[in-house]
């Protein structure tokens, strides 16, 4: 069992931590030249609707649920909010929606099922996760370990006082979660690395979404991409939804624990990550580029 | 200088594309980057510049966060970074890292360098480095001042865990290992301090353009 801070507003206890459930916000952004990655939500505009229907702030730290689900008990009476991938959610004994705000009783079990479709929800609680912030975010950090640790099982997290009521809303529209996926990509900074050829495949054959994706990158299989220059690319700053290709030749598309810095040349880089927090392995990723 | 676009809302500045201004020569890239960072940051303090992160690497400075590329790329290319000298701050003594020098590696640096033990340790140790840039993990400065004769390569097998400390070489670069994690630098002595803490301002000791003496200790 691991409290992690005191608190006055109640805990949340972990009865099930599940595959991977942490505690995501905004990120840290504004500290890459120390090395310190933004880290936060892979989907941020799910975590800022989930705060806003429990009246939470828009960057109020909340849990980044993925796959399997996870089973929770807040210890006082609370309004939590789930949006994502489509899962079922019981609050005690009564099955409950994602997408609007949900009264959980005091020492009531919060049951998050297994993802449907998609592969990560983002649950609000309101007054949001009060773990003690690092560099301004309460975000965990895969890459590094910084932030809370991932939950496991009996964790009591704190949570933080409630600050507005929940949101007037009696229903969101559920995001569909394709099997497909189509990304807009610009070329660049290194595609002058790369042959023509590697271009032509980059926008025009599919590529699949590796089961050893995360939270880092989402890895892709399919036609290997042929360099132009050989040899090491000294290191450089990296950005969110940039497409490294390593030595292999199959593109990996960073996302939120990214590293600061990668020697790999980027061949593009991805406008909106987003869709790829739902991505299962298996998934066809498809890019499409302003230039062609 | 080359301006590379590196998606909607960055820019890279790349400085080892040609033609590289006549008169510095030879060009020392790690000054540049540094001279750059230097007046990126100052700019940014100014207002002058909006970017969420600058982030100095080997021979770029990458802009992130930046609102509109294009107009930002236009203006920085007339910009010119303001000469070392400028921008030194003459008040701001070096860092020391006190070092044991023990490390694991130090019989293989002093084979590339055909040299000794004993000669290897009075060369780091009178070497003034600067941190050049900041990555791998939080606080892991790359630290510049040996010459590129000098640079090593790394273990063809990474160590599953190199303890918190360990000061270490690789390539042109010496850095200091800020946590436990494995590692392909050749290890060449350890230090006490403690170089990377969320709880102070800044959070690493090791900032970039920040000057580094490795003191025996």
């Amino acid at each position: 069992m691991t409290e992690r801070t005191g608190s006055g507003a109640g805990v949340v206890e972990v009865v099930r931590a599940g595959a991977l459930t942490t505690v995501q916000d905004l990120g840290r952004p504004g500290w890459a030249h120390l090395g310190v990655t933004r880290s936060g939500a892979l989907d941020p505009s799910a975590l800022r609707l989930a705060n806003r229907l429990v009246g939470n702030p828009e960057s109020t730290a909340g849990l980044e649920i993925t796959m399997t689900g996870c089973q929770l008990r807040p210890t006082r009476a609370t309004t939590v909010a789930l949006v994502g991938a489509d899962v079922d959610v019981r609050v005690g004994d009564r099955p409950g929606d994602t997408g609007r705000p949900l009264a959980v009783p005091a020492g009531a079990l919060l049951r998050i099922g297994p993802a449907r479709a998609g592969l990560r929800c983002w649950l609000a609680v309101a007054g949001g996760i009060a773990v003690d912030p690092v560099l301004g975010s309460r975000a965990t950090d895969t890459l590094a370990g910084l932030g809370p640790a991932a939950l496991r099982d009996g964790d009591r997290l704190p949570l933080g006082e409630p600050i507005g009521p929940p949101a007037p809303v009696d229903v969101t529209v559920p995001v569909p979660h394709p099997t497909e996926l189509d990304l807009a990509v610009r070329l660049g900074p290194r595609h002058d690395w790369f042959r023509t050829a590697a271009l032509d495949l980059l926008l025009g054959t599919a590529y699949t979404v590796s089961p050893l994706s995360n939270r880092i990158g989402a890895r892709l299989t399919g036609a290997p991409l042929p360099r132009a220059v050989a040899g090491e690319l000294p290191s450089e700053g990296l950005v969110l939804g940039a497409v490294q290709v390593p030595a292999d030749g199959q593109p990996l598309i960073f996302l939120a624990d990214h590293p600061t810095t990668g020697g790999y040349p980027v061949i593009a880089v991805v406008d909106d990550v987003t869709l790829l927090a739902q991505a299962r392995p298996g998934t066809t990723v498809r890019f499409h580029g302003p230039q062609r | 200088m080359r301006i590379r676009p590196a998606g909607a809302h960055a820019l890279l500045l790349d400085f080892t594309t040609p033609p590289v201004d006549p008169g510095t020569s030879p060009v020392d890239l790690a000054a540049l980057v540094e001279a750059w960072r230097a007046e990126l940051w100052r700019r940014r303090e100014h207002g002058e510049l909006v970017a969420t992160e600058i982030v100095p690497a080997a021979a770029t400075v990458l802009l992130d966060g930046v609102p509109d590329p294009v107009a930002t790329a236009a203006r920085v290319a007339d910009w010119t970074p303001a000469p070392p000298a400028a921008t030194a701050d003459p008040g701001a003594d070096p860092v020391e890292v006190p070092v044991t020098y023990d490390g694991a590696d130090l019989p293989r640096v002093a084979e590339h360098w055909r040299t000794d033990v004993p000669a290897v340790v009075r060369r780091l140790a009178r070497t003034e480095f600067r941190v050049a840039f900041c990555g791998f993990a939080p606080g892991f400065g790359y630290l510049t001042g040996l010459p590129a004769e000098l640079a090593v390569p790394r273990l063809t097998s990474p160590r599953p865990r190199v303890p918190a400390g360990s000061v270490a070489l690789a390539g042109p670069y010496a850095g200091i290992y800020p946590t436990a994690s494995p590692g392909g630098w050749l290890l060449v002595g350890r230090t006490e301090l403690t170089l990377f803490d969320v709880r102070v301002e800044p959070p690493a000791r090791l900032t970039p353009g920040t000057r580094v003496r490795l003191v025996p200790a």
